[in-house]
């Protein structure tokens, strides 16, 4: 039984040759992510250094471009500080629990192939394959337990510095990413409705020629999944979990040398496969118009880099534009926004789908759930209202005691 | 290999279980039960159910045990416990008792399952019986429904079964009272945890511990 993938390469049993061409494809998407990495982080110096008129680096190498190679070498050969107050062994487990997540979440992103007008298969030494490293059954969902499983580094790093700003970062982290999944989930159900399989392959072939996720679905799942990722990512303006201002340094305050270099890019890799993940659910992924007929496949990982080059740009940007929210607006954002508007859109999409199964007339479909849609959210808009009229009402009455409350022993 | 594999998660699973039960401090006890909850779920994935795998890491490890962790560091009782002092009498003993009367229980019961009855593919009790001996391209669930639903593709092997259509098919049909039920009781016990943790505001103006300014508590103990 093949639990792992549906990789054409493996249907007929697992030889030599598919056993090089896994090796092959590992070792290409490592090397891939590190060198992405590499250059992300220039990218990102570069470009907020032009956004504030300031030069950035300059001087390692043509543009700067080898500055984070310098920087690279600089921690490694840094002092390894663990301190007195720590949790050791949980301290030196954390910068791997949120590195290894961030590695595994690229093996399901197809990085090329021709979905245009054909399959997505290519073809190395006779045998037909993907350009992913697996596809497995449950596909993206293994995107969702990792960026679960993300939150473990974040939450025991901080508690095991054994300080108080690190601690602090950690438990703003857990609810904030924890909160924010719900969304990422919904939003991504959508996908998954239109899609009708959870394999990354089968989501992407199913946009090919343009029947992108991005307008299938409208934009709404689109932008409640981008936020939801940025929030994800711990990126600006959701960056609370290490707010200089207030934290220090937030969770990773109290690393240095290589283990704090291991959290730098587990940060930017999750930045990387995010973008990955939301061009491949839903900007096509590698689909796009094929110029020549003779290196079809090529075109594939061409247009696949180009869209993920627009959202890296997209989150410096953000980065260099957005003041920091306040971590009550961004609780509020998430559960009394994204989820209720992701939910609202998915209910609506699935009654649009069965509406077409059944032959029903789609005006009156839709009439009938923006009727339902609307009435739940007006529930919910007296439901919070009514809320924070309760919770001013005591936070005013509370204000009104503290001169007695002072007085008690 | 499958032996190999199993045994493997066994005992990840098996030690992850010991740790959650014998570590002194919380923290470790949490990450034992993620340790253990990764085993099941690749257990899950050697018994062909990929999508029960994806959603045991995503729920009970991603969530769960995450609010755990939250909620230990939030409160700080990130510390050693002293484990003589016994609040309950006499409840160590009964735990021991229970627990072995329980474990040989079920010993029993699985013998009394593994040699007797149950085995004839039965829908209802059947199931994970159904799923070992076979596990060739599809699940003894797929089978058993295969002759009752058009929904779920052939069992021949040639095309990869779909494993939430069959999860999918048996919440939303067979199970569907269970499955409502068990969402109702959940919210019930949200709503019982929101409506204790506010309701103690009301009667008692200056309680710190629902107090809505943190900062001022402390100094009001």
């Amino acid at each position: 039984m093949n639990v792992f993938a549906l990789d054409p390469a493996y249907i007929g049993g697992f030889g030599l040759d598919e056993a090089l061409i896994l090796i092959v494809k590992v070792i290409a998407a490592f090397a891939m992510l590190m060198v992405a990495v590499m250059l992300m982080i220039w990218f990102e110096r570069k470009l907020i250094g032009d956004m504030q008129n300031r030069i950035g680096p300059a001087l390692a190498g043509p543009w700067g471009i080898l500055q984070t190679l310098a920087d690279g070498v600089k921690l490694f050969f840094k002092e390894d500080l663990i301190p007195a107050q720590s949790d050791r062994f949980v301290f030196k487990l954390a910068p791997y629990l949120s590195l290894v997540p961030a590695v595994i979440v690229f093996a399901v992103v197809p990085v090329g192939g021709n979905f245009t007008t054909g399959d997505g298969t290519v073809s190395w030494w006779g045998n037909a394959t993907y350009l992913q490293v697996a596809d497995p059954h449950i596909g993206i969902l293994l995107v969702l337990a990792m960026s679960s499983m993300a939150v473990y580094g974040v939450m025991l790093a901080g508690w095991s510095s054994g300080s108080k700003y690190p601690l602090l970062g950690s438990v703003r982290a857990s609810a904030q990413m924890v909160s924010y999944e719900a969304a990422l989930g919904l939003s991504l159900a959508a996908v998954l409705l239109s899609a009708g399989s959870l394999s990354t392959h089968d989501i992407v072939a199913g946009q090919g020629g343009y029947d992108w996720n991005l307008w299938v679905t409208g934009i709404v799942p689109f932008a409640v999944f981008f936020i939801a990722a940025t929030a994800e990512l711990n990126r600006p303006p959701f960056d609370m979990v290490e707010a200089e201002q207030e934290l220090v340094g937030g969770f990773h305050t109290e690393y240095s040398s290589i283990r704090f270099a291991l959290f730098f890019l587990a940060e930017f890799m999750n930045v990387i496969t995010m973008s990955a993940i939301i061009v491949t659910l839903f900007l096509g992924g590698p689909d796009g118009p094929i110029l020549t007929e003779g290196a079809a496949w090529l075109w594939g990982t061409v247009w696949f880099l180009l869209k993920l080059m627009v959202f890296l740009f997209i989150f410096v940007w953000l980065r260099a534009t957005l003041p920091r929210m306040r971590y009550d607006q961004l609780m509020d954002m998430g559960w009394k926004v994204l989820i209720p508007l992701s939910l609202g859109w998915l209910l609506f999409l699935g009654a649009l789908s069965i509406g077409r199964d059944r032959g029903w007339p789609d005006a009156a479909v839709i009439a009938v759930s923006v009727a339902a849609l609307a009435a739940g959210g007006l529930l919910l808009r007296a439901a919070v209202r009514a809320g924070q009229a309760e919770r001013q009402a005591t936070e005013a009455a509370a204000a009104g005691q503290p001169a007695q409350g002072g007085v008690r022993p | 290999m499958e032996i190999a594999v199993f045994a493997v998660c066994a005992v990840i699973v098996i030690g992850g279980a010991l740790g959650v039960i014998v570590a002194r401090h919380p923290v470790y006890a949490a990450l034992s039960l993620v340790a253990t909850l990764f085993g099941v779920a690749v257990l899950f994935l050697t018994l062909d159910a990929p999508f029960l795998a994806a959603v045991q890491v995503i729920v009970y490890a991603g969530a769960i045990v995450v609010l755990f962790l939250f909620v230990i560091m939030l409160l700080g009782v990130d510390r050693a416990e002293n484990l003589r002092t016994e609040p309950l009498g006499g409840q160590r003993p009964l735990a021991v008792g229970l627990g072995v009367a329980t474990l040989v229980l079920a010993l029993l019961f699985a013998i009394a399952v593994g040699t007797g009855g149950f085995g004839d593919g039965s829908v209802a009790t059947g199931a994970p019986a159904a799923v070992a001996p076979e596990r060739d391209s599809c699940t003894g669930l797929s089978k058993a429904l295969e002759d009752s639903s058009p929904l779920v593709a052939a069992c021949d092997g040639t095309e990869p079964i779909s494993n939430i259509r069959q999860v999918a098919r048996w919440v939303f049909t067979d199970y569907v009272w269970a499955f409502q039920l068990t969402g109702l009781l959940l919210t019930v016990a949200v709503v019982g945890a929101v409506v204790l943790a506010r309701g103690r505001r009301g009667a008692d103006g200056d309680d710190e511990a629902a107090g809505p300014a943190p900062d001022t508590a402390p100094e009001a103990v």
